[in-house]
């Protein structure tokens, strides 16, 4: 009788999709380099109005290391303008995670929060980050200050949102079962109601570290004289679109990892989720 | 003095989209002694989960009175375990910390609770799964540790809701084993929910028979069939014979009824 477990003549076909996962994330950005290559190199547009990636980055190159003072004045600052960008990030985000849970859960709990604070807040949500650009500047001057206040506006919704969301959500045989256990009302929150809207909760601090990112780029082109988005407009009135691009690409690649780095903080407080769901069985 | 005490419970649920109320119990009366085991049975939707929720304090009745070891029965509370339909455990909590919640909750250190937990955990035929998170254990385990942590809390009564009603035919037999088992040996007092006429008999030493909704009691039928029971003995059978009587003589007073 052959052994229904011989799964050797799979080997090979096994092997080869292997290593097709370990390459399959770099096939699409590479083919859309390349045309974008081929398309700047054959000079239907002037290389000035859409530079090619590799003066794209080149000039990523000299920002960041600073060996041919290709950028001029920015020749390897990136580290410095990346981190003013990323601490107004992480000031606002930090901020908005703090409010946006503590508001949240409190109006999911209670009734006379709900009552009280989330109709003001709902106002509020409506209204655009950047059309308080003018107040904030007034109020907070050209600096750090006026940035973080955005990037907190930006950010709190999304959190508020989903905090309300995973309180509400609660199975509510589990605020029972605590009580059955003699739960308190500040155990039943803080050991019971808590841990369940985690889920939720981290999917808002998701959003919003996106938001955060979007919002202090927006700041930096308008009211504050550093970071990558200040670069990217002040490097838009020299017509140096390849530093354009090159900041926005640091854009992108910063927002990705914060958001990868959120990720990571999920999956290690969300462990106990990942056998049931989509994610966990893909991971 | 009896364990539990119901005294003219009448629960009326106001079904407010529609503007009309509906009476679920309609004066409740039973008196369940220490170290009871009692069945509930009734068809679905005969309260018989109410009645077990009014116990527990998870509702109030619309009038009567509860009490549990002599005091009113005003809110949920630890002298009243309950193992829901549904396990019910911390998704986010192992087997060992489920079992152990109620210490936690008491402020217990960890190495203490888990020396306690662990008695428990054997006591349900766990041990090897202590750190387990509910999504990686059967259902039936997870009614287990649901079980467990009902009766860590050390409490007068149980409260059971058709704990085994989602589980499958044979583990729902091995699971109604072990809780005779661990009835005989802790002495513990035991409201068992059910549809099941078979699993009242299999459990049960007083089988209360409710009527359908508006619920009321039939009749309390007391079987003290020694254990392990023989469900093919005529005994049994007589003691069935009787209560499927008591239950098609309400379906037919229904049908001429309507």
């Amino acid at each position: 009788m052959t052994s229904v477990t011989d799964v050797s003549p799979a080997r090979p076909a096994f092997r080869l999709t292997r290593a097709f996962w370990g390459i399959e994330r770099l096939v699409v950005p590479a083919l859309l380099i390349a045309g974008w290559e081929a398309f700047a190199r054959s000079g239907m547009l002037p290389p000035a109005l859409l530079p090619a990636p590799s003066a794209v980055l080149h000039a990523l190159g000299d920002w960041v290391f600073g060996f041919d003072e290709t950028t001029q004045s920015y020749s390897g600052h990136w580290l410095r303008d990346a981190l003013a960008s990323a601490l107004r990030v992480f000031g606002g985000f930090a901020l908005a995670s703090l409010f946006g849970i503590l508001a949240g859960v409190a109006i999911g709990w209670s009734r006379l929060f709900e009552k009280t604070l989330e109709p003001t807040l709902q106002m509020l949500r409506p209204i655009p980050p950047v059309s308080w650009i003018p107040l904030a500047i007034i109020w907070f001057g050209i600096a750090d200050k006026p940035a973080i206040f955005l990037v907190f506006l930006g950010a709190f919704f999304p959190v508020l949102m989903n905090s309300i969301h995973g309180v509400k959500t609660v199975d509510h045989n589990l605020v029972r079962a605590g009580a059955m256990m003699g739960a308190n009302s500040r155990q039943m929150l803080t050991d019971i109601v808590l841990p369940a809207a985690l889920p939720s909760i981290f999917a808002g601090l998701r959003i919003a570290v996106g938001s955060a990112w979007m919002l202090t780029v927006t700041a930096e082109m308008v009211a504050v004289k550093s970071g990558l988005g200040y670069v990217l407009w002040d490097s838009y009135y020299f017509l140096r679109y390849d530093i354009v691009l090159a900041a926005m690409i640091s854009i992108g690649l910063l927002g990705y990892l914060s958001d990868l780095g959120l990720k990571a903080i999920m999956a290690r407080t969300l462990r106990w989720q990942q056998t049931t769901t989509v994610q966990g069985r893909a991971g | 003095m009896a364990a539990i005490e119901l005294r003219n419970i009448v629960k009326v649920f106001s079904d407010k989209r529609r503007g009309r109320d509906l009476l679920t119990l309609d004066n409740i009366n039973l008196d369940i002694e220490a170290n009871d085991f009692v069945c509930l049975l009734g068809p679905s939707g005969c309260g018989k989960s109410t009645l077990l929720n009014i116990i527990a304090g998870f509702e109030q009745a619309t009038s009567g009175r509860t009490l549990v070891d002599g005091k009113q029965v005003e809110r949920p509370g630890s002298d009243r375990g309950v193992v829901f339909q549904q396990p019910t455990l911390m998704p986010w909590l192992t087997a060992i910390d489920n079992i152990a919640f109620h210490l936690k909750l008491k402020g217990v250190a960890k190495a203490e609770r888990y020396d306690r937990a662990m008695e428990f955990i054997d006591l349900v035929g766990l041990r090897g799964f202590e750190h387990h998170h509910p999504s990686e254990m059967s259902g039936g385990m997870n009614q287990r540790v649901g079980i467990a942590r009902a009766l860590l809390m050390n409490p007068s009564v149980i409260l059971m809701d058709e704990p085994f009603a989602a589980l499958d035919a044979q583990t729902k037999l091995e699971m109604q084993e072990e809780l005779v088992a661990i009835w005989q040996k802790r002495r513990c007092t035991i409201v068992f929910v059910t549809h099941s006429v078979d699993e009242a008999l299999v459990l049960g030493n007083k089988i209360v028979v409710m009527t359908r909704r508006p619920g009321r009691i039939r009749e309390a039928v007391n079987f003290d069939l020694p254990r392990p029971r023989d469900i093919t003995s005529p005994e049994f059978n007589d003691a069935k014979r009787h209560i499927l009587a008591l239950i098609r003589e309400e379906s037919t007073r229904l049908a001429q009824a309507s």
